[in-house]
């Protein structure tokens, strides 16, 4: 906008400007334009299969037993909200990812820093976390049932081992990979190991923490549903279960609609709250 | 005073990288190091900064032994190596943490208009371009008034024309407290345009061989700087010439 305000003013001081400010304007208006064309070629396929499949179903050439058209999905997500049942499933499965997650991620940054600054944990502890890692994480839930019971807890904690590797990987991983020539600087200036940490490594290691965060709470959303799979009475993995139990298509699609925007929303505002701690970047602008 | 005696330094895989360097140094003096690679330069450079430990040998700044970062001694790499995510003027301060506020704010805004940036304070490094972000990291190791200044190859990345406008700024800067400057540079001209004394450096085990005194320091004399210029290149070719040979005959 700027640039088409200030293409006058130039206009009349000196012709030679004009012509260049107003391509960049130009230039501008035509990337906003390729945004929202890219925005509309991503839906175009989605929603002409929903389109396709509803049409069909109306005209009666499919009966939709199996794969109800969009709008009875839509009509029974709709139910689902207004007889309250929607928000207690949510409400439980954000709840169990929440617990999950901060305890899983605490943790994976916790272990990550000690294993990335000092060699001794590195060696005391990296080759056992990585043969854990290698372990399906999956494969502990008879484990956890057996000690943990059938309740909250072991679903907790298998979202929290999931969520636990892929950042404690990122950070430690991170941390090993920190300039040694911005450590440098430090140095020269005589910065004591806190100040080092605090001053250098912290900011250099925010990028790649942030992204392995964003990987955890991928990985905790897997998991949850994991979890209530093997048992829950309540939660969107809970509803999974009962429309298959009932043959009832229509809630397992309502539920996984309600799984994809939830870890769209979750992932949109960790990425919002952490943005202001990566101004300075200079990659991945207007990519995320 | 900075002193350097019989300065030594071996690497863990055998390299001898520094052989006995003795040179000193007076306040407020530019001694230009030159010399092919593989000569010592930058060792010499990360022992006296205290970010390596020598082998052998004394380092002393004003009678005292330094071993270790010092607060009298700046360094200014070849890169710019400014932090990313501190603004400009966080950069310029960033050794004075331990600086009352309104003094580190004085300090780094007299710094930044030595060195023509002063409108660009509040900008991210990533905003500037390579001569800018290196005005700004010379401004970074003149801030806090260090007795020595030691500059690695700082313009070796710019073209001609930024790497002259550097040398004004780096100039101006100097005037204003006159620290020591070691300045290595693979640079002749350079070394004859900035320097009191070049010191020509040959390698294999990286050693003094011959200081020159510049004729007609900073005066801006072209054709004095020149007739250094033409000496310096030739002392350099001769320091090379022996281990050219050694080399050749290895083969």
């Amino acid at each position: 906008m700027s640039a088409g305000a200030a293409s006058p003013l130039l206009a009349s001081g000196a012709g030679g400007a004009a012509p260049a400010t107003m391509e960049l304007d130009h230039s501008w208006r035509r990337h906003a334009g390729r945004a929202g064309g890219r925005l509309v070629l991503g839906v175009l396929i989605p929603l002409a299969l929903a389109l396709g499949w509803e049409l069909a179903i109306r005209s009666g050439l499919a009966q939709g037993r199996l794969l109800p058209p969009p709008s009875r999905i839509l009509g029974t997500l709709l139910a689902l909200a207004q007889s309250g049942d929607l928000r207690l499933h949510v409400q439980a499965t954000l709840l169990r990812v929440a617990l999950g997650f901060v305890a899983g991620a605490g943790a994976g940054i916790l272990v990550g820093a000690l294993t990335g600054t000092l060699p001794v944990a590195r060696h005391l502890l990296d080759p056992s976390l990585q043969a854990l890692r290698a372990v399906p994480s999956l494969a502990w839930v008879p484990l956890f049932i057996l000690w943990l019971g059938i309740l909250e807890t072991p679903k907790v904690v298998l979202i929290a081992v999931g969520v636990f590797f892929p950042v404690y990987v990122g950070v430690s991983g991170a941390i090993a990979s920190v300039d040694r020539k911005l450590v440098e600087v430090g140095r020269i200036f005589r910065l004591s190991r806190l100040a080092l940490a605090r001053r250098i490594l912290l900011p250099a290691v925010l990028p790649g923490t942030l992204v392995a965060l964003r990987t955890g709470l991928g990985l905790g959303f897997l998991f949850v549903v994991a979890a209530e799979l093997m048992g829950a009475s309540e939660g969107l993995g809970y509803l999974l279960v009962d429309g298959q139990q009932f043959g009832k298509p229509d809630q397992i699609l309502a539920a996984i609609l309600a799984f994809a925007g939830l870890g769209k929303l979750a992932d949109g505002l960790l990425v919002l709250a952490t943005r202001p701690l990566l101004r300075w970047q200079d990659v991945s602008r207007g990519v995320l | 005073m900075l002193t350097i005696q019989d300065l030594a330094k071996t690497y863990a895989d055998g390299t001898q990288a520094l052989a006995g360097l003795t040179l000193s140094l007076a306040p407020g003096e530019i001694v230009a190091v030159v010399g092919g690679s593989g000569c010592g330069k930058t060792t010499l450079l990360r022992l006296v900064a205290g970010l390596d430990a020598a082998t052998a040998g004394l380092i002393r700044l004003d009678g005292a032994t330094i071993a270790g970062p010092h607060p009298g001694l700046g360094l200014v790499f070849q890169e710019p190596r400014l932090l990313p995510w501190l603004s400009i003027a966080e950069n310029v301060g960033f050794g004075l943490a331990d600086r009352p506020a309104a003094e580190r704010r004085t300090r780094v805004a007299r710094a930044l208009a030595r060195v023509g940036l002063a409108d660009h304070a509040g900008r991210w490094p990533r905003e500037l371009s390579g001569g800018q972000q290196q005005r700004v990291a010379i401004a970074r190791a003149f801030v806090a008034d260090p007795r020595v200044l030691l500059l690695d190859e700082p313009f070796s990345a710019l073209d001609a024309v930024t790497r002259e406008d550097l040398h004004r700024h780096l100039l101006a800067l100097w005037a204003e407290t006159r620290p020591t400057i070691v300045l290595v540079t693979h640079d002749v001209a350079e070394a004859a345009a900035l320097a009191d004394r070049v010191v020509v450096m040959r390698p294999h085990p990286g050693r003094i061989h011959r200081t020159v005194a510049v004729e007609a320091p900073r005066s801006g004399d072209a054709v004095a700087h020149l007739r250094t210029s033409r000496v310096l290149r030739a002392l350099l070719d001769e320091s090379l010439a022996p281990s050219a040979r050694r080399a050749a005959l290895a083969v």
